[in-house]
């Protein structure tokens, strides 16, 4: 005769074996499903550490229309093209910041890429052409008029001028496609050239 | 029989109202004197709505409502105005420049209006200012006339801030006011605000309007007897 207490034992350990078999599959299958989100989210290049060094951001100011740098500390990475793309970056936060002089919601992560290319049409073979590659949710809740998103399109072209000189020619897509403006006033269709986009106080009589 | 004439009826009403629905260019009376045409450009229309301003009403509303405005004040002096549109129409930057070129005019203006900034912003565009030649490319025909564009916008901003307006003076790239080929300049009217950046008046507000289009009234007379105005005249 197996005693009493020896079968319920019996029971309790079968449970256990059973749970933590269980337990055992399911955490194979996450895992298993971590794996496969991970190799879709896998980061293209190593995140960017980067000292902080000085960058001038050359900001606007919707209410006397004007532009003007200001000195901000910030990581910069070495390559031109992230470099362009953290000074953006940066001036996208302050427009998104409470206090903002020029308010538009996004900030840093409406700037999708900044690739430089070879300027067109230039003497100089060291000048190069940014398309600044801005998302569709940017664009959408930027402000429509002809003031605001004329200086949003300067301020971008002044600031990647005062940080990265070679940069003659601007150029915007907006989620990787061409389109006829911002917000319904500023022209997305023309390259912009830098040397027009310099900081100028706005007139006030 | 009967069906024709029916027919030529129905006929007869679709180009009547057709006639009625075009976007058809309104022009008053002559004035006495030398032709002196201003243009009045309503921004956007049809489907392209411009800004959602903050009453709830759209841009191209707002600017529709100031061009009649200025209209009428300007026909009521003895000007010859041509709209761009009269109604809620979608017109091409290219056909607006089109009408304000074939009608020579002395003055085109284009209305906006915005819920950002403060006062009225005024805007040339920012061609480099060229001399005229025989054969102008349309995209930057307004280069040749870029420097009487400038002098009618200090003309206006005169005008703006004796009324009383915070006014900003500016020039940026301007689609279809670069193909025109006239003293052009774009009205842009922000909210009103006091001191302290709070608004006192929105750029759709009767009264606001008012005081706008009656300064721009004010800038044109003084800008047809304007020395800058009557400069050398197109080739
Ligand atoms: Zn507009």
């Amino acid at each position: 005769m197996i005693p009493r207490y020896q079968k319920v034992l019996f029971v309790i350990l079968l449970i256990a074996a059973l749970g933590m078999g269980f337990k055992l599959w399911q955490l194979r299958d996450r895992a298993h499903k971590r794996l496969l989100a991970g190799q879709t989210l896998a980061p293209t290049a190593a995140p960017v550490v980067a000292p902080a060094e000085q960058a001038t951001l050359v900001v606007a100011n919707d209410l006397d229309d004007s532009l003007a740098p200001q000195m901000h500390s910030l990581p910069l990475p070495a390559d031109p093209g992230a470099r362009a793309r953290a000074v953006l970056g940066k001036l996208l936060d302050l427009y998104a910041a409470p206090e903002s002089t020029h308010e538009i919601p996004g900030g840093a992560a409406s700037v999708d890429q900044v690739f430089l290319l070879r300027a067109q049409g230039t003497k100089n073979s060291g000048d190069q052409l940014a398309v600044v590659n801005l998302t569709g949710t940017f664009a959408a809740s930027h402000p429509a008029g002809l003031e605001t998103e004329s200086l949003t399109v300067l301020s971008i072209c002044a600031t990647l001028r005062a940080n990265l000189p070679a940069i003659t020619q601007v150029r915007f897509l907006v989620d990787g496609v061409e389109r006829p403006t911002l917000a319904g006033h500023a022209d997305l269709t023309r390259t912009y050239l830098t040397s027009e986009a310099t900081p100028v106080e706005g007139i006030k009589p | 029989m009967r069906w024709s004439s029916t027919s030529a009826l129905l006929v007869t009403l679709a180009l009547a109202a057709a006639a009625q629905q075009t976007p058809s260019p309104q022009s008053a009376a002559p004035a006495p004197g030398p032709r002196f045409v201003v243009i009045i450009d309503a921004a956007h229309g049809g489907e392209d709505t411009g800004a959602h301003l903050s009453s709830g009403q759209l841009e191209k509303a707002a600017n529709l409502a100031l061009s009649v405005r200025l209209r009428s004040l300007l026909t009521a002096r003895g000007f010859q105005v041509i709209t761009t549109r009269e109604n809620d129409s979608f017109v091409e930057l290219n056909r607006r420049a089109e009408l304000a070129n074939h009608a020579n005019a002395a003055a085109c203006i284009s209305l906006h209006a915005t819920e950002s900034g403060s006062g009225v912003h005024l805007f040339a565009s920012s061609l480099a200012p060229a001399n005229p030649t025989r054969f102008t490319p349309w995209k930057t025909a307004q280069a040749a006339w870029e420097t009487r564009s400038l002098a009618l916008a200090g003309a206006v901003n005169s005008a703006l801030t004796h009324a009383g307006l915070t006014v900003t003076l500016g020039r940026i790239p301007l689609p279809g006011i670069e193909s025109m080929t006239c003293p052009a300049l774009a009205v842009e009217l922000g909210p009103q605000r006091d001191a302290d950046k709070k608004v006192t008046a929105e750029p759709d507000s009767p009264d606001y309007q008012a005081q706008v289009a009656s300064a721009l009234a004010a800038a044109v007379l003084e800008w047809r007897s304007d020395p800058n105005r009557t400069g050398a005249r197109q080739p």
